[in-house]
């Protein structure tokens, strides 16, 4: 099936395939991790039983979603080794301990605590049993800083020195850790993992709004989410334009693939909306532009002069196309997102948010827009960094393990056909587990498995018996 | 020469986390090999559920030896695992489809079976994989240029095929002894009698792979039969002796604790039986521990945080452990 593909594009197709399913789990679960610890610690606050009903709901989701993280991130710490060892052996003194304390400080913490919070309430009480939940939140936290400081290292190397064998070495690790495009890459991704989140939140408050399950609990998911976007959304907006121009400093043939700029603009550049670029004629075709824009949104100056791909030798260009698209894709959904927001508080400030189903519905469309936007954005910094590993030190080819193209082609297949079953049934499971609606008690069915007892507290037994259920 | 000392500090702690790894995995990859053994629905749901709150901990640390081992051995990471392309790919695919159904089984009832027989093939294609890795390990891997000069297939022989199954063996008889001790009842004893033969295969293979490890190499032969590591070759299988009286004496007994705690010495004697052979190479034959370590600044750098963290992950990972303590309460509900 895959024959006449070369063992690099199959090594580079499978890692992206890979990373790829990897990080949808990692933008959800960071994200969500962060809320249960907000919940919990409300309920304890408040003793308001929605907040524990909540809990328990989105409790068992992230434990799906924890689960497939964790296996399809052990396959990437692998893979580094298995396929592209050449990189392994000459990055590893200064990536390696960077992942090696993301395991030890965030993997460890994680792991440790998780079974506490799944399954410990009751034998650790609601204090250490809130310890263990904060602990999860801020393991998934440190995890994102070092992995992130890994990839930014490849994007932005600095602090390194080369040896007799030819393998980066470290000299200064403040220099490697804070590498210069880290604090930029770090921001942006945690703001888009909470974006992620608030937006399955909300869809799936929305939802069962729109299905007339009008209570507490499913109000309050659907306001939190929306203050969330509304508050978040602006703020992601301004990092990503920091972003922007801290790439502009660090990778400009980055940035001239996402603007699409092949030539070079001494007076003003425009900002290209719309269009196809055509990479072989160095054009972009049908291209839809405001002048002047695009300098001052990286520059601040209409006038400034901005250089372009021509000005970059040819093998040294990332496809540009790729690039283009996926960074459009992000930002428009950045700004829809923005527009949901706005939606949501004119809602709110009108008295309706709960019963304005146009803005349902809205949400319910916006849910799995968070991801789509996470991976547009890693596939823009990825593929923009190309051809290159290392950014200006070790190009993509000369980066591969000495595997041969069969056998990567057999594991890429197994991959393909695995992830999609696996992690298909995964998403059906979260998905049914979402239509469910959030009430008291609702954690006592029986088929509900492992994490039946901590729903059996003493709250969820009186909310059962003396009240109405919330729903 | 403080280089050279540091990086055998850390050949020490990467053979630590993958013994940590080898032993608590061990025993719940163990329980899912076991699941198919299992009498019905009720049994496996215990089975699981006796490991449900600490698998990813051990997981962790798998990902701690690869992790660990790509940070501070970057070479020996660059050239084994392609050297063992197919077993690794294998195990990561089954370490996904195991790891999965500890909630998905929970998720569905129409397709339970379909997880727990995910459970049990992940787990068994894993802990034949780790084995089988082993054995191409202790084999030897060819190193030319700083890369790995040998076939795709290389690491398939009868001795790898031999350790895949006796890794096997060892894991069903750590989960079988684990269940002894945190199960009760009708359970308990169904576990204690399915302990027997994977405990005898697991002494037997033990045997054969250490009569036939001094053969695959010189060397190794030198180690095992000239002064002063020849002590070992007497000292180690004396105290193996040991572990396995106490564990059929516990097996015949019906002690709780005490066959699981002579199953992982075992595994811990034959760890370092092994360890023996290798000393002091990362790779054999070609790669010495420090030909393989990365620079100093990387080791360094490294440590200072690994004698802080691993400390506190010791102590919150025994935490855990009390904290799930004891028997298994079927009414309690987790379970
Ligand atoms: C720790 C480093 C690291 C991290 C956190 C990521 N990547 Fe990456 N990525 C690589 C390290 C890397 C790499 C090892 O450097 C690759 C493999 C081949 C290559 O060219 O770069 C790569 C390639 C690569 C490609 C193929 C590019 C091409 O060949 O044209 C894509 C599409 C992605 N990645 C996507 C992602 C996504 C969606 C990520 C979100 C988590 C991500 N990467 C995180
Ligand atoms: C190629 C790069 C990556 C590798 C090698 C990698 C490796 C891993 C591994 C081994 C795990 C499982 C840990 C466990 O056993 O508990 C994991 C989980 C996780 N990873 Fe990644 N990861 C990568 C990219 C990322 C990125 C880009 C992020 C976020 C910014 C991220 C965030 C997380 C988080 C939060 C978890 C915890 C589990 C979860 O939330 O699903 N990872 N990763
Ligand atoms: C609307 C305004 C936005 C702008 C101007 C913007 C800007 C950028 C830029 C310039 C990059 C590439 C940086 C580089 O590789 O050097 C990037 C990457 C990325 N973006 Fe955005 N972004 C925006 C919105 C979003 C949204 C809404 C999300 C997700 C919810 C998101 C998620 C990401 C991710 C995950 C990456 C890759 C990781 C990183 O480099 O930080 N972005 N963004």
């Amino acid at each position: 099936m895959l024959d006449g593909f070369s063992a690099e594009v199959l090594a580079r197709v499978q890692f992206a395939f890979t990373v790829s399913f990897h990080i949808i789990f990692p933008s959800f679960s960071i994200g969500l991790a962060s809320f249960l610890a907000v919940l919990n610690a409300l309920w304890l606050w408040t003793k308001d039983d929605t907040y524990q009903v909540l809990f328990d709901y989105w409790k068992k989701i992230f434990a799906v979603a924890f689960g497939m993280g964790v296996v399809s991130g052990i396959v990437m710490s692998y893979q580094f080794g298995t396929n592209w060892a050449v990189f392994s052996d000459k990055a590893g003194p200064v990536i390696g301990p960077l992942m090696a304390y993301e395991v030890l400080s965030a993997f460890f913490l994680e792991a440790g605590f998780l079974g506490i919070m799944l399954f410990g309430l009751k034998r650790v009480g609601p204090g250490l049993h809130m310890f263990a939940t904060a602990m999860v939140a801020f393991g998934t936290l440190l995890s994102a800083t070092w992995i992130l400081s890994v990839n930014s290292w490849m994007q932005t190397p600095a602090g390194y020195g080369i040896n007799e064998v030819g393998q980066y070495i470290p000299l200064d690790w403040w220099k490697i850790v804070f590498n210069p495009s880290f604090p930029y890459r770090l921001v942006h991704m945690v703001l888009a993992a909470y974006l992620t989140t608030a937006l399955v939140v909300g869809a799936v408050g929305a939802w069962h709004l729109l299905k007339d399950n009008k209570g507490p609990a499913s109000q309050r998911m659907f306001s939190m989410a929306m203050w969330m976007l509304l508050f978040v959304t602006p703020l992601q907006i301004a990092a990503g334009d920091f972003h922007g121009i801290n790439t502009l400093e660090h990778q400009p043939a980055k940035v001239m693939a996402m603007e699409g700029h092949f030539d070079s603009h001494p007076d003003g550049a425009p900002l290209i909306l719309f269009g196809i670029p055509n990479q072989a004629e160095k054009r972009v075709d049908y291209a839809v532009e405001v002048p002047k824009l695009s300098s001052l949104i990286l520059k601040h100056d209409l006038d400034a002069p901005l250089a372009g791909l021509d000005t970059i030798p040819d093998e040294d260009e990332p496809p540009v196309a790729i690039v283009f698209f996926s960074f459009r894709v992000m930002v428009g959904l950045g700004f829809a997102m923005l527009g949901l927001g706005l939606w949501g508080a004119v809602m709110r400030w009108r008295g309706k948010l709960h019963s304005s189903p146009m803005l349902h519905r809205a949400a319910i469309v916006m849910g799995p827009m968070g991801f789509v936007a996470v991976l547009a954005g890693w596939i823009t910094t990825e593929v923009g960094r190309q051809p290159f590993t290392i950014y200006g030190l070790l190009r993509t080819s000369d980066s591969l393990a000495p595997v041969s193209a069969p056998a990567v082609a057999a594991s890429l297949t197994a991959f393909i056909i695995v992830y999609f079953f696996v992690f298909g049934a995964g998403v059906y499971y979260i998905l049914r587990l979402m239509g469910k609606r959030p009430k008291v008690g609702a954690t006592e069915d029986i088929t509900d498995g492992p994490i039946r007892t901590a729903g059996t507290t003493q709250v969820a037994h009186k909310g059962h018996k003396n009240q109405r259920p919330a729903e | 020469m403080f280089g050279l000392e540091l990086s055998f500090i850390w050949a020490g702690l990467i053979a630590l986390s993958v013994l940590i790894y080898v032993i608590l995995d061990g025993f719940d990859l163990g329980v899912g090999l076991l699941f198919p053994l299992s009498k019905d629905e009720e049994e496996r749901n215990l089975m699981m559920n006796s490991v449900a709150p600490i698998w990813d901990g051990n997981e962790t640390w798998l990902v701690l030896g690869g992790g660990g081992l790509f940070a501070v051995f970057p070479l020996a990471y660059a050239t084994i695992m392609p050297a063992l392309y197919m077993p690794i790919i294998l195990m990561l695919l089954g370490l996904v489809f195991r790891g999965v159904a500890f909630e998905y089984r929970w998720r569905t009832t129409r397709w339970k079976g379909l997880w727990d027989i995910s459970f049990f093939g992940g787990s068994f294609v894993a802990a034949f994989c780790q084995g089988i890795a082993l054995g191409a390990l202790v084999q030897g891997i060819e190193i030319e240029n700083r890369a790995y000069a040998g076939g795709w297939w290389d690491w398939l022989t009868p001795f790898s095929i031999l350790t895949g199954v006796a890794v096997t063996m060892g894991y069903a008889m750590l989960g079988a002894t684990w269940l002894n001790m945190k199960l009760e009842g009708r359970i308990q004893a169904h576990m204690r009698r399915l302990a027997w033969p994977f405990a005898i295969a697991t002494v037997v293979f033990m045997g054969i792979f250490s009569i036939w490890t001094p053969f695959l190499d010189g060397e190794y032969y030198i180690r095992w039969f000239a002064f002063p590591t020849a002590i070992f070759t007497f000292l180690v299988p004396a105290l193996v002796a040991v572990a396995v009286f106490g564990l059929f004496q516990g097996l015949r007994r019906h002690w709780d604790v005490t066959p699981f705690l002579c199953a992982l010495a075992l595994f811990v004697l034959g760890f370092i039986g092994i360890g023996i052979s290798f000393y002091p190479h990362m790779v054999p034959p070609s790669l010495t521990i420090a030909e393989a370590a990365a620079p100093d600044s990387s080791l360094k750098f490294a440590l200072v945080g690994t004698l802080v963290l691993l400390p506190m992950i010791l102590s919150y990972t025994a935490y855990t452990y009390w904290v799930f303590r004891g028997k298994i309460d079927p009414a309690e509900g987790y379970h």
